[in-house]
């Protein structure tokens, strides 16, 4: 079972670098995505909106394999800024996960 | 299993605070390229390299271990790597360039410089102490590293009143253009890639080229910097009649590079769906970045012949 961690969802408003708001859930960035990341952004940047931690934390891989080509990004009806918050969470998982 | 994600992003950074750069590239050989050329020391206009062509030969090397690591038992000793190379520059010790790889890129930056001063362009060069953007830390994530490194970058160019720089590559471009002004106060240098000065300066042909050619686009050009036109110009002008792969222009297919330092298996799969989409419109692929010309010319296996747009340009506006 997933947990909505309240503290997570803190610390990401407060940093002020993540905003996926405005994603409709359209699918389109996952549609063009050259790597078939089909999880980003449409479930983990909710999963982040969301709170849900531990499900963020299972998907190491696809936050890092993303190629930050922006392709999904000219893509997204409503702009979202996918590039900048793929990597914010690699930011976050730098410092809180791998304490580099 | 594959290779441990946080210790492999901890072995770039530590390497790009303890040594400068992600990967050991020594001084001397990432300006040996300009010997000869005469080029003076710093100036208000200068050609930063940003060594990204130099550190090329040293990312190939590396991925040959990287790939044999993936999947392998021995991915796990990365964990242990980490701590070793804060003493002993491990990446050093594996990565063993190829002459032939060292000497093709640099002779990508001479065809630069030559370019550069057929067109009219005073520059200089800061030798040694031209230094790496950051650019692979600045998208694996890791901001405090960079954010420090920037501002050795940034020193360095105040030493040299740098106020004007020429970039050669879309990531150096994109690091100095729209990275840097946010982690610098007060940030204030005027920065263009070789392709848009060259197009500026209205260079004119010596010879006509007539052979026909697919531009790859890479992602950061098209998408972030807007440099777009300037190198079909550049190439129709030399008598280059351009083909367009199916995902071109802005929205152009990513190369897959950077996924390499990590997944080495994914960037290569990304590569020859890319390789694919080029071969059915030509055999023949200009690139204008390093990481771009290598991932698809080891996709390509000789398939289609992948180049530099800077060996195409040498030869039609210098001549040769
Ligand atoms: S394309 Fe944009 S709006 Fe649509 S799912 Fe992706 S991020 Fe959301
Ligand atoms: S930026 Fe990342 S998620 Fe978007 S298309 Fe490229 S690889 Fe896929």
């Amino acid at each position: 079972m997933a947990l909505v961690n309240p503290d997570f969802v803190e610390e990401v408003k407060r940093s002020g670098r993540f905003d996926a708001s405005a994603c409709m859930n359209c699918g389109v960035c996952s549609a063009v995505c050259p790597m078939g990341i089909e999880l980003l952004p449409r479930k983990l940047f909710r999963y982040v909106l969301l709170g849900v931690k531990d499900r963020v934390l299972e998907n190491v891989e696809t936050i890092y394999s993303c190629l930050l080509c922006r392709l999904c990004e000219v893509n997204c009806p409503a702009q979202v800024h996918i590039a900048e918050n793929v990597r914010f969470l690699r930011c976050y998982m730098n410092k809180k996960v791998f304490k580099i | 299993m594959p290779l441990p994600i946080g210790d492999t992003v901890g072995i770039l950074a530590d390497n790009l605070r303890i040594r400068k750069s992600v990967l050991p590239v020594p001084d001397k050989s990432a300006s040996a390229w300009a010997r000869g050329l005469g080029l003076t020391r710093g100036g208000e206009t200068i050609l930063y390299t940003g060594r990204m062509y130099q550190l090329i030969p040293y990312i190939e090397a590396l991925n040959k271990v990287q790939e044999k690591i993936e999947d392998s038992w021995i991915a796990d000793f990365v964990k242990v790597g980490r701590v070793i190379n804060r003493f002993i520059n491990v990446a050093g010790l594996l990565a063993v360039p190829s002459r032939n790889m060292q000497e093709s890129c640099g002779r990508i930056l001479v065809n630069i410089a030559r370019l550069l001063r057929r067109a009219g362009v005073e520059f200089g060069y800061l030798y040694e102490e031209d230094l790496y953007s950051g650019a692979l830390v600045y998208d694996l994530g890791v901001d405090d590293v960079l954010e420090a490194h920037a501002r050795r970058v940034m020193d360095v160019f105040k030493k040299y009143r740098v106020k004007k720089v020429i970039t050669v590559d879309p990531h150096t471009t994109h690091m100095l253009r729209s990275v840097y002004p946010n982690l610098i106060k007060g940030y204030d240098l005027q920065v263009k890639s070789y392709l848009e000065v060259l197009v500026e300066r209205d260079l004119k042909p010596r010879k006509e080229l007539r052979l026909e050619a697919v531009v790859h686009d890479s992602c950061l050009y098209a998408r972030q910097e807007n440099v777009l036109q300037e190198q079909r110009t550049l190439l129709d002008k030399a008598g280059i009649d351009l083909r367009e792969p199916v995902d071109s222009g802005k929205f152009t297919f990513c190369c897959g590079g950077p996924a390499e330092s990590l997944f080495p298996r994914k960037a290569k799969e990304n590569a020859k769906k890319r390789v694919d989409q080029i071969k059915k419109v030509s055999f023949r692929a200009v690139t204008m970045c390093p990481i771009c010309l290598v991932n698809l010319q080891k996709a390509a296996g000789g398939e289609i012949q992948v180049e530099d747009i800077s060996s195409y340009l040498v030869q039609a506006y210098c001549g040769g």
